[in-house]
């Protein structure tokens, strides 16, 4: 279980890197639609996507496993006031920023120091929501 | 507006977009977890180690492991960031996700694998906001 989780991190963070997700002012461009459009980021969600479903879907209609039970539960949750909010103002950093928390991390890692730090306002940023501003706005 | 368009740029995104794929794949069936990085990142800011911990291990050493065989461009775009701007933005992205249950990753991979409508809307409202924010040209340039 626990290596399965190790090289899915490897994996998730090295289709990162080749992708250019790590690279800020790439995704900053990618979302750049009336100016000099990038659209090559695309690829990496559409790809990720299409990889993904056939397992995903196979799991959640004819597992019986906790995996199958979490996608199910998933899928059936609604869109609340705390999903758009939340999304909004993630929304509103990622522009800014150009970085996300996967790449964020993955940069991070690799000893830039702005992303270490950038890595350490998200991480107040989680705490702060989840005492401060989650219990207010479900 | 214009677009700019590089085959072997477009053919990296989609060969890395499907190692993130088949990344999640991977901890759904080995581990039987959803691979969103907001929430493993959370869980292990609330002290829980376990599937987290191994996934964000992995993740920490993917950079030492990819330098192994590739010469790695990282980040360039960071080094010019003013850093309150910076901050404000890590914090943004740290409430949103938090609030919001998922980032790209959780929501934009996972999610949209598995048809979630709640998903959906989470991808487009965090990307519409993104778009718009660029679109204004808000950045963390001086």
């Amino acid at each position: 279980m626990s290596l399965f989780a190790l090289l899915a991190g490897l994996l998730f963070g090295a289709g990162l890197l080749l992708s250019g997700m790590t690279d800020p002012a790439r995704v900053r461009a990618f979302l750049d639609i009336t100016g000099a459009w990038n659209p090559s980021l695309a690829f990496v969600m559409g790809g990720a996507v299409l990889t993904a479903l056939p397992v995903f879907l196979h799991t959640r209609r004819f597992a019986t496993t906790p995996a199958a039970r979490t996608l199910r539960d998933l899928a059936a949750k609604p869109v609340d006031r705390a999903l758009l909010l939340g999304a909004a103002l993630f929304g509103v950093g990622w522009g800014l920023s150009g970085l996300c928390p996967g790449p964020a991390l993955v940069v991070a890692a690799s000893g830039n120091l702005q992303a270490l730090l950038f890595v350490a306002a998200l991480a107040l940023g989680s705490v702060l929501s989840r005492r401060l501003l989650a219990p207010r706005i479900r | 507006m214009s677009i700019v368009f590089d085959s072997a740029e477009v053919l990296r995104a989609l060969s890395g977009g499907v190692l993130i794929g088949l990344a999640a794949v991977l901890l759904l069936v080995g581990s039987g977890r959803i691979a969103g990085i907001s929430g493993h990142f959370s869980a292990l800011l609330q002290g829980q180690g376990g599937i987290s911990l191994w996934f964000l291990a992995g993740l920490f050493a993917s950079p030492w492991l990819v330098r192994l065989f590739t010469p790695l461009t990282l980040g360039e775009a960071l080094t010019d960031a003013r850093w309150l701007p910076l901050l404000g933005a890590g914090l943004l992205v740290g409430m949103g996700t938090q609030l919001g249950s998922g980032c790209t990753s959780g929501h934009g991979v996972c999610g949209l694998a598995n048809l979630s409508l709640r998903s959906l809307v989470a991808v487009l409202v965090f990307m519409s906001v993104a778009i718009l924010v660029v679109a204004l040209g808000g950045g963390l340039s001086a």
